[in-house]
């Protein structure tokens, strides 16, 4: 709380008002020059009355999966939800993003330079492609957040992590044509519904002559993160 | 009393007998006359600047709000629509010998979404074109174990973007400091420089997606055809501008420019797109070693 208190006497109020220029202007002289500036109380740090500082530690790891876990079945049903958007958080595609990049290592382990993509690259590949993505619609003149934005894309991942894990599964049984083939359809699938989920939420923020050129990156991107899914080569 | 009076107003009481001795107060009254005198000339000094500015920033294509440490100077370079975009991605493949791409296509509205997204397009279209072209050259080889060749991409990344900013950074640099004093007419920003690199290698998408096809004469007639496309479409851009130059500058200038687009695009073709030759050259040195290697185990 801040207080201001102005106080002048009756022999300084004319002084003042001449200094201040308001000779000319008609005030009364009873009305006393005194006041109290004073800043409200700043809102508590509990948000709706209950505070989640003294709950058990389960409770706050279970309610952020459980929102984490809700943003899954969202995308699964990409239906226009605001879930996605409204409470937005970053676990979810970190979690997407490592079980990627790990399930993406292990492979042909013969030539280091020959080889695929490592795992800071997909790292890379992934958090810096969401970000140009987002930096690109929001030049564009998006209306979605920033952290919005790279929430939809990381969640978005998911089709293409369970494609991989579909994936190291089938080349279990070997690499031959037959695989290739079922690879190629499972990888295919998931990226046309990861870029059709994304873009059910990305689009609407952009004015329609413009949806195009939204679209295009993501399905840029997606189209890479399939490319490395499907050319995963196992070691031998 | 009077040392709180003195403490209170001891700053204001020469200002207060001032204007208690006049309370016309004249002195006020000329520095606001005086003020607002100056205060014209400035806003009137300030109209020029302002119309001088629009005229400048209309020549040479610009419209920059702001600094550029604000998020809106680089919004300006965004302001497209999808139509706009693929015009200009049509008239970097069809040039036309009276059309100037700056002047018919940008018409002073210069963006960055094009150059930018056709760089990260063609970098992949690149690497994973030349990663197939390499699997299928060996698609009948026993020993051939298919290797995904991730480090391409990085390298695709590195070359074709230096190219796509320092080439027209050079060029800028050298039309500007050759435009002599003849004012800012006919030579190009950068930004519009860098937009008509960045849509003239638009062609060469299509045509890394068909170098897959394993047929060398093919290959070299792509790249003739699109280094003749991508090629004419810069020469009719820069041609205005070095008109006024001398015949053998003019020539130098516009033969560099084919040259450094060539040896992109021949560049690109020799390290991505190897023959079958230089593959096998692995596989041999590993047959010796698997040799001695058994020859060790007995």
């Amino acid at each position: 709380v801040v207080l201001l208190h102005l106080k002048v006497t009756a022999s300084g109020l004319p002084k003042l008002r001449a200094f201040l220029g308001l000779s000319d202007v008609s005030i009364s002289e009873d009305i006393p020059v005194e006041g109290d500036i004073s800043m409200p109380p700043t809102s508590s740090s509990q948000d709706d009355g209950f505070s989640t500082l003294d709950e058990p530690v389960k409770d706050t790891v279970l309610r952020d999966l459980k929102a984490v876990g809700n943003k899954f079945v969202h995308v699964l049903y990409p239906k226009k939800s605001k879930a996605l958007l409204r409470d937005w958080d970053l676990w979810g595609p970190l979690l997407l993003c490592v079980t990627l990049a790990l399930l993406l290592q292990g492979g042909s382990v013969d030539s280091k330079d020959d080889g695929g993509p490592q795992f800071a690259e997909v790292f890379v590949i992934i958090w810096f492609g969401s970000l140009i993505i987002t930096l690109n619609s929001k030049l564009l003149g998006g209306t979605i957040s920033f952290f919005q934005s790279l929430c939809v894309l990381g969640y978005c991942i998911m089709p293409l992590t369970v494609a991989m894990v579909v994936c190291r599964i089938v080349l279990l049984g070997g690499s031959g044509t037959v695989s290739f083939v079922v690879r190629l359809v499972v990888v295919c699938a998931s990226f046309g519904w990861s870029t059709f989920a994304s873009t059910a939420f990305l689009a609407d923020s952009q004015p329609q002559n413009r949806k195009a050129l939204v679209v295009y990156p993501v399905f840029l991107f997606y189209f890479v993160i399939g490319w490395m899914i499907l050319t995963f080569a196992p070691a031998q | 009393m009077d040392n709180t009076d003195e403490l209170k107003f001891q700053d204001f009481e020469e200002v207060s007998n001032l204007l208690s001795f006049d309370p016309n107060a004249p002195t006020v009254a000329v520095s606001d006359s005086l003020a607002s005198l100056s205060g014209e000339e400035d806003v009137k000094l300030d109209l020029n600047e302002d119309e001088e500015g629009l005229e400048n920033s209309k020549l040479l294509g610009e419209n920059p709000t702001g600094g550029f440490w604000t998020f809106d100077y680089y919004q300006s370079f965004f302001n497209v629509e999808t139509a706009q975009v693929m015009d200009r991605l049509k008239g970097s493949v069809m040039p036309i010998p009276g059309r100037n791409f700056v002047k018919y296509y940008l018409r002073n509205k210069p963006d960055l979404y094009g150059p930018f997204w056709i760089c990260v397009t063609l970098v992949f279209s690149v690497a994973i074109s030349g990663n197939l072209s390499t699997f299928l050259s060996q698609f009948g080889d026993q020993t051939y174990h298919y290797r995904p060749q991730f480090h391409r991409v990085t390298i695709a990344a590195i070359v074709i973007f230096m190219y796509a900013s320092l080439v027209p950074l050079c060029a800028w640099g050298f039309l500007t400091w050759r435009r002599g004093p003849e004012g800012h007419m006919g030579c190009y920003t950068f930004l519009e420089t860098v937009c008509v690199y960045g849509y003239s290698l638009f062609i060469f998408i299509p045509t890394s997606l068909l170098w897959i096809i394993p047929l060398e004469w093919l290959r070299w007639l792509l790249i003739l055809v699109s280094t003749v496309v991508s090629g004419s479409v810069l020469v009719f851009t820069f041609l205005p501008v070095v008109r006024d130059h001398t015949k053998v500058t003019a020539a130098t200038t516009l033969l560099t420019i084919l040259v450094l687009h060539s040896l992109l695009a021949i560049g690109c073709k020799m390290y991505f797109f190897h023959t079958a030759v230089h593959m096998a050259t692995p596989a041999t040195t590993t047959l010796p070693m698997m040799t001695t290697q058994v020859t060790q185990a007995h």
